[in-house]
């Protein structure tokens, strides 16, 4: 191993980022990215730990501390090949962890300082490999002759299918939408997440030989049963967390009041605010987004680049709890976005055309730690308050979808729809697995890759053992 | 792709087209009462349409389309032969006629598209079918000899009387359940009534002194059909149902029409606006 002079600073190089104020006018991407000379300082950061705690902290075992090796070396071709090796997805993981819960939060330079910049070197890595214009997939085996179906193309599909396919598998992916990349392309916004980087991770798969065919509802246009008639030996369920969550408050089917999935499948998926093309969107004036996750934070800001004049969160918890990772916030909030704490809507109002006019409030403080450590928001009595905005916007969160569930038989459930599988991914079915938000409920994109990983490893176990 | 094997028009204004469109997945299970979703092109927004028919053999899914807003225009200007870029579903239940043995479906204008399959397989499955088709006038009448093959009785009505009798579905309807009773015969165990939201409001309205159970098909605004956008939120018996997949057929007494009618307009301006943005020169075709 190189014996290079650890870099001291205890600050994390910078991440180039577009103006909030001209940002908050455009789609464009806000992070700009390391360049080569930056990334190499930041990598010198690293302590190369001997135990790597930094490993444990992602849930798909990235090999951190060698890639950063890699990139204090300038040997960034390495790097990208260490980091594949157990990530299909880096482009979009680099953008989109929450990498201080994950890697981040386990660096031994965060004790005393800001941790390593684990996130933004992996973007840099995926990124610079993409600028390098290597159109050429990663090499794969011959197909061993044995078909798996994976349902749905997000983060969980995709890493099933890419790992499935490495080993060998014939891998076909059935996926709603006439787009590829489920949450990546219909959720998450392209100025945090550019959808032609999730177009180029899909083709790789594609190169690799994992066929994907869209317009496919499973549970609709073809049932579980019918994949294992067509020939399939196992099915994944990797088909997330689609069905919105409303407050069921009086005046949520006011006109103005959306999902955050209609506003972002708006936006991101159909391109609303794009001119040339034909989906509507409405002008928006004042907007209450309720949540304060990712979710809530992309409902805003994509509501304030639609031209919104001003745009709140409204949270019934305080800002420690805030479940939304840091980097969100803090852009959400440069980007003028007002936070409105502890504050729990009971009411929409609405004018007599049934358009709405403003969510009425209840003040909280906090109370006694929940069984999580999260402290439980308490009512303030008589806090009432009227807060005026034209438009409503819930952000609270997302169940899995029960299209499938209720179209399969001996697939057992959890309470909250999720379907029931073991650690391994194993369902209550033969030959059925799964993985992701279908499973847990909307969790984050990383975990649902890490699901789809394991998956692909029981799946293998699976067909390998009946054979 | 998804290619568009027939194409004709169903009357002389040509305001209803229909299209046969390859698509063997859906095919495959379709019902009478479901609907597909489909995108013209890569700018196209997502349209959702009732299954007018299907051939299981064949492969194919078949729509009737009236041209209302830009996409529905856009939409009558594809040719026989050429392709629609995406076509998902069947989404949605199919309409339950399990058990029933006289029904009398109503369709009001391409209404009678969507109410027409229905008809079609209760008809075929033994139930005693009475059709009254309401339309403004003989220039958009629709599928006159089909719906005469669905059906043991048939009322063509037109708001002018250009052609058929001359009045509104809801005068018919009444009429019928009337003439059940004075003649002592067996009264309709279910009305099916589908066509603008005004009519299916005013045909529920005649229903309920009889206490007839009464399904009425919806069409609210969707952007995915598949339950993941809420965008198609309807309010029955208080209780907020999405007509994407807990529909599109819900008990007429117990949806709330107000709440229904003012959502279906919530994009009428943008609608209009768009609906001028047609490109004259190549009738809205794009990408070459």
């Amino acid at each position: 191993m190189a014996n290079l002079k650890v870099n001291m600073s205890m600050e994390k190089n910078p991440m180039p980022e577009q103006d909030p104020e001209v940002r908050s006018h455009n789609f464009d991407e806000v992070a700009l990215g390391y360049d080569a000379e930056v990334a190499m300082k930041e990598a010198q950061r690293c302590l190369d730990c001997k135990n790597a705690p930094c490993r444990s902290g992602c849930p798909v075992a990235v090999k951190i501390p060698r890639f950063l090796e890699k990139v204090r070396d300038g040997d960034f071709d390495a790097a990208y090949d260490i980091i594949t090796s157990t990530n299909s997805l880096p482009a979009v993981c680099g953008r989109v962890c929450p990498q201080e819960k994950q890697c981040e939060s386990k660096c031994v330079r965060g004790i005393k300082g800001e941790s390593v910049g684990i996130g933004r070197l992996e973007r840099f890595v995926a990124d610079w490999h993409m600028a390098k214009g290597d159109k050429s997939a990663p090499s794969v085996p011959a197909s061993n002759g044995h078909r798996v179906a994976v349902i749905g193309s997000g983060p969980a599909g995709l890493t099933c299918a890419g790992d499935l396919r490495k080993l060998g598998y014939d891998v076909t992916i059935y996926e709603a939408f006439h787009k590829s990349g489920g949450v990546l392309v219909y959720g998450i916004p392209q100025f945090r997440l550019p959808k032609e980087i999730v177009a180029a991770e899909i083709q790789n798969l594609e190169k690799m030989g994992v066929k994907i065919v869209n317009n496919a509802v499973i549970g609709k246009s073809l049932t579980v049963d019918e994949l294992f008639e067509d020939g399939y030996e196992a099915v994944f369920i990797g088909s997330g967390a689609g069905l919105p969550q409303f407050l069921h408050i009086p005046g949520e089917n006011l006109l103005g009041v959306y999902s955050a999935n209609e506003l972002l499948t708006r936006t991101n998926l159909m391109k609303a605010y794009r001119d040339d093309y034909d989906t509507p969107i409405k002008k928006f004036g004042r907007v209450a987004v309720v949540g304060a996750g990712n979710v809530a934070m992309d409902a805003a800001r994509v509501s304030k680049r639609l031209g919104a004049e001003h745009v709140y969160i409204v949270y019934r918890r305080g800002a420690d709890e805030l479940p939304a990772r840091k980097e969100e916030v803090e852009h959400a909030e440069s980007e003028g976005i007002e936070f409105k704490l502890l504050n729990n809507p009971c009411a929409i109002h609405g004018d007599e055309d049934g358009h709405v006019t403003g969510i009425e409030c209840i003040k909280q403080e906090l109370g006694e730690p929940d069984e999580k450590g999260r402290r439980k928001p308490v009512p303030v009595k008589d806090s009432n308050w009227i807060l005026d905005v034209d438009t409503v916007i819930i952000a609270i969160g997302t169940s899995p979808n029960p299209l499938i569930r209720s179209t399969t038989k001996n697939l057992e459930t959890t309470k909250k729809g999720g379907i029931q599988a073991d650690e391994g991914g194993r369902t209550s079915r033969e030959g059925v697995f799964a993985g992701g938000d279908a499973v847990t409920g909307s969790a984050t994109v990383i975990l649902a890759m890490g699901a789809g990983k394991t998956a692909a490893k029981s799946i293998d176990e699976y067909i390998r053992n009946k054979k | 792709m998804y290619k568009v094997v027939t194409k004709r028009f169903l009357n002389d204004a040509k305001t209803i087209c229909l299209f046969e469109i390859e698509a063997p997945l859906i095919a495959r299970h379709a019902q009478a009462g479901q609907f597909v979703v489909f995108r013209l092109d890569e700018q196209g927004e997502r349209v959702p349409v009732s299954v007018a028919g299907y051939d299981r053999e064949k492969g194919t899914v078949t729509v009737m389309v009236q041209a209302a807003g830009k996409t529905t225009k856009m939409l009558h200007t594809v040719a026989q032969g050429d392709f629609i870029h995406d076509v998902v579903g069947p989404l949605g239940k199919a309409t339950e006629m399990d058990g029933l043995k006289k029904v009398c479906v109503v369709g009001g204008g391409v209404g009678c598209a969507i109410a027409y399959p229905i008809a079609k397989e209760m008809h075929a499955r033994g139930i005693d079918v009475t059709f009254i088709a309401g339309f403004r006038s003989a220039d958009i009448v629709i599928l006159k000899d089909e719906l005469k093959a669905a059906s043991d009785k048939l009322i063509i009505a037109t708001d002018d009387g250009s052609y058929g009798e001359k009045g509104f579905t809801t005068v018919f309807l009444k009429n019928e359940i009337e003439a059940n009773i004075k003649e002592g015969k067996p009264q309709f165990d279910r009305v099916v009534a589908i066509g603008p939201d005004i009519m299916m409001k005013f045909l529920a309205d005649v229903t309920r002194p009889y206490n007839i159970s009464t399904i009425i098909s919806l069409d609210p605004i969707m952007v995915d059909g598949t339950g993941m956008c809420g965008c198609c939120r309807v309010i029955v018996d208080g209780e907020t149902k999405f007509a994407c997949v807990d529909g599109p057929d819900f008990d007429a007494h117990k949806v709330d029409f107000d709440s229904l009618i003012k959502r279906a307009a919530f994009y009428k301006d943008e609608q209009d606006e768009a609906a001028q943005h047609i490109c004259r020169i190549t009738g809205g075709k794009r990408n070459g």
